[in-house]
């Protein structure tokens, strides 16, 4: 009796096993393509979002997203101020470097330890870094480089924020914000969604200098004052979500300084004054 | 003794509700409930969930050995909500985006399981779908009434449109922020379960 029951109870098993995993492999194999166009699509849709491609109300297709990206050059960027930083990596580069120009994931780097650490003295609290990192060119009609946009990350309240920061060719004004992937609380942290706060970068300046002391984009506690004279690097703070907007503002001053995109800038400014002066 | 179908599905609907009676499944309740699509959406994943494993396990209850029986119900939630979290990724990405892991814990579910214990392991197929549909939709019934106060209260808006424009958007509601915080749903649940027993006094505790 009680062989006969241990013998149904592995042929139940192993049966159900078997059922459930073909099941569930076949679920995951036949709807895999589709997941991965819906995560390549979201984000170039983010890209174009908040280059100003789409506006915020925009009821966007797929079709809409690819032909618009279509006109989006993207480039792979050296990060950091030493060797080669802030450079692009050429074609041959990357051939021989075995780097993946097209299909280049940083999380992907970061799972699998091809990372550079963050110095300590940094702020956004994330441990290391991948050593690239995309950036997406968009060009006026002219094909005059007209914005930059650059990937962003870094620790909120809960979670990790990932999003896209848009500058204009100068390097240093900045067009648009957004975050396309956290998990902030709805309604206070979660308010990096809202689009009248996204609006609200529009014009604002990365970095530069008031009576010789340099400054940098911040995003305040309350409101920003306009008649201040570094009125033009705030952003006023989301109420209630503190350490969200502090988070914010440590991410973005990391990426655009000097360990993230900042030699990349400062090379794009160079290349925009010599065009002007020759002009 | 035979109940009929109709009344199998209908009564964990409100009288018999898992979650206002049994006090099951809230964890869920206070996380996907701030905006009413997400509710939505959990909602169907739910009700699809509890309805396809009582099914299941109902059919092959006969077969199951008593001493594996709930790692059997395990398996038989674990892959239904795994090809549910599939096919939401697949087909409604922005969605499954919102309820990130929230779906794959319907298999903690304590619904799911309670269902395909008490009832499917006992009851015919056809009675087990119905008993999972209901109480599915008694699930998605608390969890849309508590989103859609939630969010209009929040955040003035019902599905993402305004509905009472908030003053950070230049109208004149304020919105309370504590509606969008987890303890608003116990209040909310709370505020649900006092109206259902004064209802069916029978169900007040002594």
């Amino acid at each position: 009796m009680i062989a006969d029951e241990r013998k149904q109870t592995i042929v139940v098993a192993t049966l159900l096993c078997l059922v459930c995993s073909v099941l569930v492999s076949t679920a995951a194999v036949v709807l895999r393509p589709r997941q991965q166009e819906n995560k390549r699509l979201d984000i170039q849709q983010n890209i174009l979002r908040v280059a100003g491609v789409f506006s915020p109300d925009d009821d966007v297709s797929a079709t809409d997203i690819e032909r618009e990206f279509r006109q989006v050059e993207t480039a792979l960027v050296v990060l950091g101020s030493d060797r080669g930083g802030g450079t692009e990596i050429s074609e041959q580069d990357a051939e021989y470097e075995q780097i993946d120009l097209k299909n280049f994931d940083p999380r992907k780097e970061v799972a699998q330890g091809r990372v550079t650490a963050i110095p300590s003295g940094q702020l956004p609290q994330i441990a290391n870094r991948a050593m690239f990192s995309n950036v997406y060119k968009i060009r006026n009609a002219d094909g005059v480089l007209d914005q930059i946009v650059l990937p962003v990350y870094g620790k909120g309240l809960w979670s990790t924020l990932y999003g896209f920061i848009s500058l204009e060719s100068d390097g240093l004004t900045i067009r648009g914000i957004t975050f396309y992937e956290h998990g902030e609380t709805p309604g206070l942290g979660g308010e990096v969604d809202n689009a009248k706060w996204k609006a609200s970068w529009n014009g604002k300046k990365a970095f530069g200098e008031i009576d010789g002391r340099s400054i940098k984009i911040k995003v305040l506690k309350g409101q920003v004052n306009p008649d201040r004279a570094t009125a033009p690097f705030e952003v006023d703070g989301l109420s209630g979500a503190t350490i969200t907007s502090n988070g914010v503002t440590a991410l973005v001053q990391y990426w655009l300084g000097p360990h993230g995109f900042g030699k990349y800038l400062e090379n794009l400014r160079a290349e925009n004054e010599s065009e002007t002066s020759d002009g | 003794m035979a109940e009929k179908p109709k009344d199998v599905l209908l009564k964990p609907v409100f009288r018999d509700n898992p979650i206002t009676l049994q006090i099951l499944g809230i964890c869920s309740a206070l996380a996907v409930t701030t905006k009413l699509d997400t509710a939505l959406v959990m909602s169907v994943a739910v009700i699809m969930v509890t309805a396809l494993s009582s099914f299941a396990i109902s059919l092959i209850r006969a077969w199951i050995p008593n001493n594996i029986r709930i790692i059997v119900q395990m398996t038989i939630i674990a892959s239904l909500v795994i090809l549910v979290d599939q096919f939401l990724k697949a087909y409604f990405y922005s969605l499954s985006k919102e309820l990130s892991v929230f779906v794959g814990l319907i298999i903690t579910n304590c619904i799911v399981m309670g269902r395909a214990e008490g009832y499917a392991m006992k009851n015919g197929p056809v009675m087990s779908f119905f008993d999972g549909l209901g109480n599915g939709l008694g699930y998605g019934f608390i969890l849309v009434t508590v989103a859609f106060f939630r969010e209009l209260l929040g955040k003035g808006q019902l599905l993402g449109f305004d509905i009472l424009p908030t003053t950070s958007n230049g109208g004149w509601y304020v919105p309370n922020g504590l509606m969008l915080l987890p303890p608003s749903a116990f209040f909310l649940i709370g505020l649900i379960i006092w109206a259902i027993r004064s209802k069916y006094t029978e169900q007040v505790g002594r």
